[in-house]
């Protein structure tokens, strides 16, 4: 007989691996089942796409955003258009600014509904991810009536958004809101309180609030670890100063770990009934008129610099954007949500077990062409 | 919280003559510091209690033509402001000091700036590409940048009018 094995491992996990949601692969070095070590190889969906911003006009580039995370591309958009409003000192109008919080919410939710169906899907579940999917569609429903697309949008223009709702969308919307919000109930009677799911999830890698802020952890994950910040409240921007919303924070649900998987699935869980409040509310008070501001065909806004943050379903997205006053931009960098989750993975996935692993990176809701862009 | 003019007051007290230049106007104000003494200016607004700047946001590379710049993107949870510090150096010899003794988030922000900027970064654990392949040759953003003709045996030459190549002169006079 031979002795027992008693060296480390090393394993390819991915870049083809039904739990990493794209392609990123990580090279294990596992003690048994245990992980010592799993380095994040990253790349693979590697578009360059701050170099394409400087080859192309302002105005060009949306449709790229819509690319960088392909589940919330409003959000993408509205961040990129906003960055390049405020260089260019462009005032959005009313009906505009409504239009994208109600789409951005919107997705908002479809995105999370991606997030947290998946993360059931990894672990077992099959049937919620195909409540969330089936929900999900007749979102996709409500944007291809608004602006012809379902999953990659370009929705938002610098100055406003590309289309105005049709004729009984508004309409449409609330019909699907009264049919929603139930089914929130629904999913979490089928899923988040299923005893097998929070066993698995509410003690697996915590993320205390220093190593969350420390790691530059934002959105979601941040706020899973029990930081009450949101861009949305601290630094508003748009018309949402004037809503009303909480900002669900992570407190070691099911007593849990603060911060732990759990926490970060429950946020996201919390924050669509935000969403749907919100959206609630635009339903009541939006405005009659233009939905796009007047912009100049060829857009040159004038020499300077801005770096402009947006709370995006995996959380701030940040356009550091430089102008030299020609037609495109001298240099455009773009800070996202997934880049900062998957940097934090090496170092709290040490010591779990592999299929811990596959929490981790469901919980952190990761959408590889954003970390990749 | 405290305003973008107490906190560069607060840096040129504790290390006269560090900052090089203050750009309080605009949309993004900011500080250009010596750059061989990056690391412990961000040291300083990290640990100081009145500044608390426990949030990096990003660190970006931008080609100045003759200089690089490197630009931290800071924001503090604790006190909810902003700031953001630039520093210069020549093409050349592209190197600042690493800040991932400071912010744990530096690490991966570095290595993307080693990488498409070509920047290094002194002190930096494990500074290697992390979205190009490791045998890739040059760094992308940099306006001068020429696009392979090949890699790994595959060839890469584009239709030159429809995609011009970014580093030709005609696109950056």
């Amino acid at each position: 007989m031979s002795a027992l094995q008693s060296d480390i491992w090393t394993l390819n996990m991915g870049p083809q691996h039904p739990s990493t949601h794209g392609v990123i692969r990580f090279i294990l070095r596992t003690d048994g089942e245990i992980i010592s070590d799993a380095d994040p190889d990253i790349g693979f969906l590697h578009r360059g796409m701050e170099k394409i911003a400087e080859l192309i006009p302002y105005a060009s580039f949306m449709p790229y955003t819509d690319r960088l995370d392909y589940l919330a591309a409003i959000n993408m958009n509205w961040g990129w258009a906003l960055a390049v409003e405020k260089l260019a000192g462009i005032e959005v109008p009313r009906r505009a600014e409504f239009l994208r919080v109600i789409t951005g919410e919107l997705n908002r939710i479809s995105s999370h509904l991606i997030g947290v169906g998946a993360l059931a899907s990894d672990m077992g579940a099959f049937t919620p991810f195909l409540h969330a999917i089936r929900d999900r569609e007749r979102i996709n429903d409500l944007f291809e009536e608004i602006c012809g697309a379902r999953l990659t949008y370009n929705y938002c223009r610098i100055g406003g958004v590309s289309e105005d709702a049709p004729p009984g969308w508004l309409n449409r919307l609330g019909d699907f809101l009264d049919y929603y919000e139930p089914m929130i109930d629904v999913f979490n009677d089928l899923i988040t309180n299923n005893k097998i799911f929070v066993e698995r999830l509410r003690k697996v890698a915590p993320v205390s609030a220093q190593m969350a802020i420390d790691y530059g952890l934002v959105g979601p994950n941040l706020r899973g670890s029990g930081v009450k910040f949101d861009l949305r409240k601290q630094e508003p921007y748009s018309i949402y100063p004037e809503l009303e919303f909480d900002i669900p924070v992570g407190i070691g649900y099911h007593h849990g770990d603060l911060g732990s998987c759990f926490d970060r699935y429950m946020v996201r869980i919390e924050e669509i009934r935000q969403s749907v409040k919100i959206i609630r509310q635009c339903l009541k008070v939006i405005p009659e008129g233009e939905i796009i501001a007047k912009v100049p065909r060829t857009l040159k806004p004038p020499a300077g610099e801005v770096y402009c943050r947006t709370e995006a379903p995996r959380g701030e997205v940040g356009f550091y954007v430089i102008s030299d006053g020609s037609p495109k931009p001298a240099r455009v960098k773009i800070r996202t949500g997934s880049w900062s989750a998957m940097s934090i993975i090496r170092d709290l996935s040490r010591g779990w077990m592999i299929a811990d692993l596959v929490a981790i990176i469901g919980s952190l809701d990761i959408v590889a062409p954003e970390v990749d862009r | 919280m405290a305003s973008f003019s107490d906190i560069a007051k607060a840096v040129e007290s504790k290390f006269p003559g560090v900052i090089k230049e203050t750009v309080s106007e605009g949309l993004l104000p900011h500080v250009v510091v010596e750059s061989s003494r990056v690391r412990e200016v961000c040291e300083y607004l990290k640990t100081d209690p009145d500044l608390a700047f426990d949030f990096l946001s990003a660190i970006a590379g931008v080609d100045k033509g003759e200089q690089l710049e490197v630009v931290y993107l800071l924001y503090s949870y604790a006190k909810l402001h902003s700031f953001t510090v630039k520093a210069k150096v020549s093409r050349a010899e592209a190197k600042v000091p690493s800040v991932t003794s400071v912010w744990a988030a530096a690490e991966w922000h570095e290595r993307e700036t080693f990488d498409l900027m070509g920047i290094i970064f002194d002190g930096h654990p494990d500074l290697r590409r992390i979205l190009l392949p490791q045998d890739w040759v040059g760094y992308p953003l940099r306006k001068d940048y020429k696009y392979p003709a090949s890699y790994d045996g595959v060839d890469l030459r584009r239709d030159e009018k429809d995609w011009p190549d970014p580093g030709s002169e005609e696109l950056y006079k």
